[in-house]
């Protein structure tokens, strides 16, 4: 049977851009033209009219939590697989810190078990760098890529020996695993709960400083440069960061960076009466860091939007917020808060696409796009519908975001794996 | 006047006439505990539950008298002694003492905002009595009244706070409420004990002590706490006292009728030399006598009083 994608705005950022039809058979691209069914008429095919829509190649977010194993109260494969479609995603690939932590092949194994068996999104398992997330013991990262990981992290904490990192990195190279690195150095941070600054005073909380997160984004550049061996910068926040990064690509270093829709859309100031839900790590800056990420984003910087999708239950959100856990959940509000950007002139639609399917499907070394013979992975998007976002309707477990109730425009209408809807809006 | 808010979290929320209306309520409390019989009928059939999460002796005890004196029933209780340590959450533990219909929730806690969360689930009034090293409205609310009644105003006097002004809810406070009533606040101390954006308060701020001392009309030392040369922000306490330790001989620089503060415990012969907190200017105890008072006038008026004690 043939699937037809019609009259939308097919975008494949470098590719194309144009009013045409997207034919499916099989699960995979086989036609891509203007007036794909004249003369075909006759067949058996299903249309799905995407006039006034864009067509986008399937949105990959590589920086999610799903929290499965081990803490399926939050979120769990199933859950979190459907809250990716619902936010237009067809892959996410989910960081290690789980309990047991994805250190180990049993792990990993389970994880795509559950995956296919939820059978949504694709989801790609990020394994540990190191034993336990503790930075002790590189993993066996011959049998992690074996298993099925995509990628290397230990997520959530940071690799704080620097020689650990570096063999890291060297090992890794050998089995294509992508390192990616959480910016953070500990002693810096002490006990601090939210960006240093004048709110942080002004509430009485401990300050993270700027240069918690760029001396040790500074760090991994020194041993990108040392070792020739790629670092992805997760959930980048600082305008330091931003310069370091930046000044890095210019010497020719492979470095690539991510950043979350809640630091180009979130300051500090949004924790006033100790809001839980905008709690996070690293944590919401300021408006100078918001602009430079913005930069960063427009000059090709920061390669990649990711959500750091985090879910938490009440549990360890409705606390005192020195106590609260970190994060919030991103896969359900990325694409119009990403769209917020394009709405305000700051990138253009392309450059959305490009962040968040095209360069971490390069960085991960994926191979999907909008092009004839490739896998019908496909978001099609309504960029002009608005709405309020209310967290009641989302599909993820957990309801930790700081964006409900606000008003947005555009979201995801359809969302296609495999030539196989999986989400579609009515 | 009556008090028309149900919480007293921090200085930041308060007007300056409620300001005004709680030191003007607590001038005339002090005066019950002056007499021989020190006790009013007023909140007879209250209960007051003083829920100290983070140790304290002066603050608890001083709330546990103005409510004694008020004939209200006050009880305490402690994180040891409190479900908390079964594990048990601030919320579910607001909303059990709650269940038992008190009047007036006081909370002290290690967690900034904690007060700010039991006030926002409960019903019943909850007076912050310091959390974190974000507030202490009460502590500053009878800094306020001890300074004016001291110097007959607030407005135009300029006060000094001296030494760890990162971890100190008290300077927070006294940095809003004083600067809220027209005084001049200067803090001081040395570079790490000062926390970014601080003069976002309408504060300013020197590391050189003798500026500090010279212009002021009172000067508040704060305690400096010993654990916290594991964090690097001194070396030493010899070199904290010689170079930010209130003596007799720093005193010198400062003005003839200046006024010596502390909000206690103190350090003798590190924060504040021995004959200087017991010397002429000190007004120390005179802090604790009012701090009775204030919180006698603020469980009076968080209760729903606006006539006067003693006319009862």
């Amino acid at each position: 049977m043939l699937t037809v994608i019609k009259g939308g705005r097919v975008i494949d950022p470098g590719n194309l851009d144009d009013i045409l039809d997207v034919v499916i058979e099989d699960g995979n691209i086989v036609e891509i033209k203007q007036d794909a069914l004249a003369g075909n008429e006759s067949k058996e095919t299903k249309i799905i009219d995407a006039s006034g829509k864009i067509v986008a190649p399937g949105l990959i977010d590589m920086h999610v939590h799903l929290r499965d194993p081990g803490y399926e109260y939050k979120e769990t494969i199933e859950t979190g697989s459907r809250a990716a479609a619902f936010g237009g995603f067809t892959a996410v690939c989910c960081m290690p810190n789980t309990n047991p932590v994805n250190d180990c092949r049993q792990v990993t194994e389970y994880i795509l078990k559950k995956a296919v068996k939820a059978d949504i999104v694709r989801v790609y398992p990020i394994a540990a760098i190191s034993e336990g997330l503790k930075g002790d013991n590189l993993c066996e990262y011959g049998e992690l890529k074996d298993a099925g990981a995509i990628a290397l992290s230990d997520d959530g904490n940071p690799v704080m020996n620097s020689q650990l990192m570096r063999r890291a990195l060297e090992y890794s190279s050998g089995f294509n695993l992508p390192v990616i690195s959480h910016c953070e150095d500990f002693d810096l941070v002490s006990d601090g709960a939210m960006n240093e600054g004048a709110v942080a005073t002004k509430m009485g909380l401990s300050g993270i400083p700027n240069a918690a997160e760029s001396i040790m984004v500074l760090r991994d550049i020194a041993l990108c440069e040392l070792t020739g061996v790629p670092v992805h910068i997760a959930h980048v926040s600082t305008k330091e960061s931003v310069r370091a990064i930046r000044d890095a690509k210019k010497r020719g270093v492979p470095v690539t960076a991510e950043t979350a829709p809640h630091y180009f859309s979130l300051t500090d100031a949004s924790i006033k009466d100790y809001n839980t839900n905008s709690k996070m790590n690293p944590p919401l800056r300021t408006e100078q860091d918001i602009e430079a990420i913005c930069q960063g984003l427009v000059d090709g910087t920061i390669d990649v939007i990711a959500t750091d999708h985090a879910p938490h239950s009440l549990i360890e959100k409705a606390v005192e917020f020195d106590r609260a856990a970190n994060g919030i959940i991103g896969l359900e509000t990325a694409v119009p808060l990403g769209l917020k950007l394009v709405e305000a002139g700051i990138i253009d639609i392309t450059d959305l696409i490009e962040k968040m399917s095209k360069n971490p499907a390069r960085i991960l070394g994926l191979k999907i796009g909008l092009e004839i013979g490739k896998t019908a992975d496909i978001t099609i998007i309504d960029p002009e519908i608005s709405y309020c976002i209310d967290a009641n309707r989302f599909q993820s477990l957990s309801r930790n975001t700081p964006f409900d109730g606000w008003d947005v425009k555009g979201r995801a209408v359809l969302t296609m794996v495999g030539g196989k809807v999986v989400y579609q809006d009515n | 006047m009556e008090l028309s808010r149900k919480d007293i979290l921090d200085m930041e929320s308060l007007s300056v006439d409620e300001i005004t209306l709680i030191l003007d309520t607590a001038d005339k409390m002090r005066e019950i505990s002056e007499r021989p019989i020190k006790k009013v009928p007023t909140l007879r059939g209250k209960t007051v539950v003083l829920f100290f999460y983070e140790p304290s002796t002066r603050t608890r005890t001083s709330f546990d008298i103005a409510a004694k004196r008020l004939s209200a029933d006050s009880l305490s209780l402690s994180a040891s002694t409190s479900s908390m340590v079964k594990g048990e959450t601030l919320i579910d533990t607001g909303r059990n003492l709650e269940a038992m219909n008190p009047d007036v929730i006081v909370i002290r806690h290690t967690s900034a905002g904690a007060p700010h969360l039991l006030a926002k689930m409960l019903k019943s009034p909850v007076i912050n009595a310091g959390d974190g090293m974000h507030a202490h409205p009460t502590q500053s609310l009878l800094d306020l009244m001890t300074v004016r009644e001291n110097k007959g105003q607030i407005s135009g006097i300029r006060i000094a706070i001296i030494g760890d002004i990162s971890h100190s809810r008290v300077a927070r406070s006294n940095s809003i409420g004083f600067t809220k009533m027209g005084a001049d606040v200067v803090l001081a101390g040395p570079p790490t004990m000062i926390p970014k954006g601080i003069e976002t308060l309408g504060v300013s701020v020197t590391h050189n002590m003798e500026e500090a001392i010279c212009d002021a009309d009172v000067i508040m030392m704060l305690r400096i706490q010993k654990e916290r040369q594991q964090h690097f922000l001194f070396p030493s306490e010899r070199e904290y006292s010689k170079i930010y330790g209130l003596t007799n001989a720093k005193l010198k620089k400062a003005k003839d009728d200046v006024l010596i503060m502390h909000p206690g415990p103190i350090n003798r012969g590190v924060e504040i030399a021995y004959d200087v907190a017991d010397g002429p200017y000190s007004i120390i105890l005179d802090q604790v006598t009012n701090g009775v008072a204030v919180r006698m006038a603020l469980l009076y008026l968080v209760t729903g009083g606006k006539r006067h004690a003693d006319g009862d």
